[in-house]
């Protein structure tokens, strides 16, 4: 299977404060360098508190933020070009709050007509048709397109959101926490939409959330994200099921689930590090109650963990252990 | 358009404006048609006659010309003038600002900075300079003025810009394919022309005023020309002889200005959105309360018990019927959870027991609030500010908007125990850091001077709860407090809560959506929709065996973790606008079980032991799960 979407060492560091003279003084790593792939027609998830480079890294993804280092690769072929435009035939972004990403002062029609003439030329006619068409198959009726964006509730503008990125025809969706911002019964509408669209045009999503339960529900694989690195990652249906990160097994036992007792998993108010002054070694080491010395020098990378599943980590947990490893 | 000539109506003082400012400009467009004197004609044997002679109705001038005429002439002229030289300055002042508030970063700084300069000069001496390099005339003082306007301008919608700037829908067009070129026209514009035209309604006048200011130093309209400002610089010198020939021009200057002010104030007032949804209207130190029957008498079910309680909003001639007959109780030491989709009433009601929904538009139409056998509902306000904070405190979700940004949160901590009984700053300050270690806030003694801004989402929460619990209250209602925080936040959180509740014998209504933090921490929980009650019992019981359709059927569209990748359950449709509610059931429209008698009338709360369904045909329970 070939990848759809390919990152190699993609990261990202923000400048923060200036001199007198107009010098960055400081530098802040929001995203390491990242490798991942996605292939064709398949659904990644990434799940990541605030603050982990979920954002940043889904903007540099579609072009709006440049990176820092790395590059991207869409069906074998590097993607260079800051030009958003380009990237926008090729790789569509889902917004967070559905009312926001739309203009209030155009109409849904008017929103809905930009990509097709400016990425693709259509001409009138052929708008109107192929508008038709998109709204048919995300459950729209047509007589919505002369509304404005405020007359909407909010899955309904989700979907006219999701229109707006098929229009675009392209084949690569970054769903950046598309569903936080709607109820649940109407999540779940969403969810379902987005899946029949996925095999209606086999289409390759990137599926950001906090949310651990609706990522599970609607992923192949998913990568967790902890302080802008990928600290595990592996098939859906393992990874909170048997955590190998110490991170990770933190989040499956945070998430509330009908039937659990209540036990905080830490006790203490643990934070991520300062961004500003990151560790030397492992990110987690301040947190982690399996951290030993060489956590806190050294920073681990990415490593097979069977079954499919990397994990970044030095003591993981769920892993046979191999003597070679320590 | 005709929303907005119906808000502008209702500012009697800005009507009056528009009114006169109409027939001002109407009778400046017609004067080439009336049958006026020609202005610049000189008859000196007539000078200075008084208003109402024969042939010149408001008198002449010091060279005898029809003083009439010129005014109404100078007032086209002033008019003109006025009007040209605000749009150029809006024109180019919106465009400067546009530019450099959507590019930001360098081209921000050149031009904003350009931009303070021009406005470090004083206008009057920046005006006379352009004035005197351009030499004098009317266009001449026209461009002066626009000048030293743009600065203002540009600042005003410069700022809006970069709000807009990082809005996602200009990252939305740039992704269809746009242009910067034509996500400014076509994008950003729209949504700052309101700005523009609030900020060219307010300074008009001002425009209007400083024209005639040149003309009046001799630098505008040039002789025989009449303007405004003109027609007093040439009355200067007959002042006190012959006052009428300044206090004519003098009334017009004094009228155009005071309306299109009065006029500028209103258009403002009803294009800013922040005044349209009556953000800036004062709303009541407590709900308006309008109860139309008795309530029922506390039954004495719970420390806090909440009977038939009704509240609404009157937005103009709707009526939006938020909690429609709600009854609840909760006990010392027990969690309600209160569970249910955005409008279903849920913080409405939460807010209305203590009367802090906004007035207007809120109103408590019916029902009441007892707290140790005492209704709050229409209680004095100086009862129900003791009670508030002390017996019954709320923790919001979103703390960074409940804490001050420029208090320390150890003094708003003190701040809130002080508000209830006298205690000193030491005392005070003690009784503080115990509150802060209470919610297990790392390091105390030093948190406690940390602005809110220093700490995060988590931390920001703990001191929510440290302030709920600064006065021991018996009640704590906590409106999603853990939404906006991470799931390893929410769960230090979630345990504080419960270890609260038992070791003071707290009692809490937990309001949420989510049925996982419903089912760790609240002992019964209450399911609402569109304003009602639906289902209410044990939380073991409705989680293990829901019988309202709707709760079974939210359930089974929350993914919970540990199931796979599945397809979801969900419900189709949307719930009901609670300022139309159908007859009968709420869910019906939504429902598969639905039948006729659904519809027929509104279904009443069956309770059955310690759990009770609104549901005519409720799921029924499977032989295993009945106990």
């Amino acid at each position: 299977m070939t990848d759809a979407l390919k990152l190699t060492d993609l990261s990202k560091t923000f400048g923060v404060g200036r001199s007198l003279l107009g010098r960055r003084t400081g530098a802040v790593r929001a995203v390491h360098p990242i490798t991942l792939s996605v292939p064709q027609g398949q659904t990644l998830g990434i799940v990541g508190e605030s603050g982990c480079g979920k954002s940043t890294l889904a903007r540099m993804l579609v072009g709006l933020l440049e990176p820092t280092t790395g590059r991207i690769e869409i069906d074998g072929a590097v993607l260079d070009n800051a030009d958003p435009a380009d990237f926008g035939k090729r790789i569509q972004y889902v917004f967070q709050d559905p009312i926001a990403s739309l203009n209030p002062r155009k109409t849904i029609r008017q929103i809905m007509e930009a990509p097709l003439k400016r990425l693709h030329r259509m001409s009138a006619a052929d708008r109107r048709q192929r508008i038709l068409e998109i709204f048919e198959s995300v459950n729209l009726r047509p007589e919505f397109l002369d509304r404005y964006p405020h007359e909407f509730s909010g899955g309904q503008a989700q979907r006219i959101g999701i229109a707006r990125t098929l229009a675009a025809n392209a084949r690569i969706l970054i769903l950046d926490e598309p569903v936080s911002a709607l109820d649940v019964s109407v999540q779940a509408q969403v969810l379902n939409l987005l899946a029949d669209l996925r095999t209606e045009f086999d289409l390759t999503y990137l599926f950001i959330s906090h949310d651990l339960a609706v990522v599970e529900a609607v992923s192949d694989r998913i990568a967790v994200l902890y302080f802008g690195s990928v600290v595990e990652i592996g098939p859906a249906a393992q990874i909170f099921a048997a955590p190998k990160h110490p991170y990770t097994r933190l989040l499956a036992d945070s998430a509330p689930v009908v039937g659990r007792p209540l036990v905080a998993p830490e006790a203490e108010g643990a934070e991520l590090p300062d961004p500003l002054n990151p560790p030397r070694g492992c990110a987690f080491a301040a947190r982690c109650p399996r951290a030993v010395d060489q956590c806190r020098t050294q920073v681990p990378r990415l490593s097979p963990a069977g079954a499919g599943a990397e994990v970044a980590c030095f003591r993981p947990v769920n892993v046979p252990e191999h003597p070679m490893s320590r | 358009m005709t929303a907005f000539v119906a808000l502008l109506a209702r500012n009697r003082l800005a009507l009056a404006g528009g009114v006169v400012l109409v027939c001002v400009v109407l009778l400046a467009l017609a004067v080439p048609v009336l049958p006026l004197a020609d202005p610049d004609v000189t008859n000196t044997a007539q000078r200075f006659q008084p208003p109402l002679s024969p042939g010149a109705l408001l008198g002449t001038d010091h060279l005898g010309r029809d003083l009439l005429s010129r005014l109404l002439w100078g007032t086209r002229l002033s008019l003109a003038v006025g009007f040209a030289a605000a749009i150029a300055a809006a024109t180019i002042g919106a465009a400067i600002g546009i530019v450099a508030g959507f590019y930001g970063g360098r081209t921000d700084n050149i031009i904003m900075r350009g931009v303070d300069m021009l406005m470090a000069f004083p206008y009057i001496l920046l005006a006379l300079a352009i004035v005197a390099a351009l030499g004098p005339g009317l266009f001449n003082a026209l461009i002066a003025v626009a000048a030293v306007n743009v600065p203002f301008f540009a600042r005003n919608i410069r700022g809006i810009t970069v709000g807009i700037a990082h809005k996602e829908f200009v990252d939305a067009a740039r992704l269809a394919g746009l242009s910067n070129r034509r996500i400014i026209l076509s994008e950003i514009l729209p949504n700052v022309i309101p700005v523009i035209v609030i900020a060219m309604s307010t300074t008009i006048g001002w425009m209007i005023l400083e024209t005639a200011g040149l003309s009046f130093l001799g630098l505008g309209s040039q002789p025989p020309q009449a303007d405004l400002g003109s027609m007093l610089g040439e009355a200067r010198s007959a002042l006190i002889t012959n006052p009428h020939t300044s206090i004519v021009p003098g009334v017009m200057i004094l009228i155009i200005v005071m309306s299109i002010n009065l006029l500028g104030d209103g258009v403002r007032d009803a294009l800013d959105p922040r005044l349209k949804s009556g953000a800036l209207s004062r709303p009541m130190a407590a709900t308006r309360v309008d109860r139309a029957q008795t309530p029922p008498p506390p039954s004495g079910a719970g420390l806090l018990e909440v009977a038939a309680l009704e509240t609404q909003f009157h937005v103009r001639n709707r009526v939006y019927r938020a909690v429609g007959g709600v009854d609840l109780h909760v006990r010392k030491g027990e969690c309600l959870g209160i569970i249910g989709e955005s409008g279903s009433g849920k913080s409405v009601t939460a807010l209305s027991i203590m009367g802090l929904v906004a007035s207007p538009p809120g109103v408590i139409t019916g029902g009441a609030a007892y707290y140790d056998g005492h209704d709050l509902i229409g209680a004095p306000y100086g009862r129900l500010r003791d009670i508030r904070g002390r017996s019954v405190s709320y923790i919001f979700q979103d703390p960074l908007s409940t804490l001050h940004p420029l208090y320390r949160v150890g003094d708003q901590l003190i701040e809130a125990i002080r508000a209830h009984r006298p205690i000193g700053r030491a005392a005070g300050r003690a009784k503080a850091v115990e509150l802060l270690r209470a919610v297990r806030i790392p390091n105390p003694e030093k948190r406690i001077t940390d602005f809110p801004h220093e700490m995060s989402g988590g931390m920001r929460q703990r001191v929510g709860i440290a302030m709920a619990l600064a006065n021991d209250p018996d009640v704590i209602i906590a409106d999603e407090p853990t939404t906006a925080l991470d799931v390893t936040v929410q769960a230090q959180v979630l345990t504080i809560l419960d270890d609260l509740r038992r070791s003071r014998g707290l009692a809490i209504i937990f309001i949420t959506h989510d049925f996982g933090v419903v089912a760790q921490l609240c002992d019964r929980v209450g399911v609402m929709y569109a304003g009602r009650i639906v289902e209410e019992g044990l939380t073991s019981d409705i989680l293990r065996a829901p019988r309202h359709p709707y709760t079974a059927r939210l359930m089974a569209c929350v993914p919970e973790l540990g199931a796979g990748k599945r397809r979801l359950e969900a419900i189709p449709g949307l719930p009901p606008v609670v300022d139309n509610l159908p007859q009968g059931c709420a869910f019906a429209d939504r429902c598969q079980q639905v039948q006729a008698a659904c519809r027929r009338a509104g279904i009443p709360l069956e309770r059955h032991g310690t759990h009770a369904v609104r549901c005519l045909y409720p799921v029924p329970q499977s032989q295993e799960a009945t106990p």
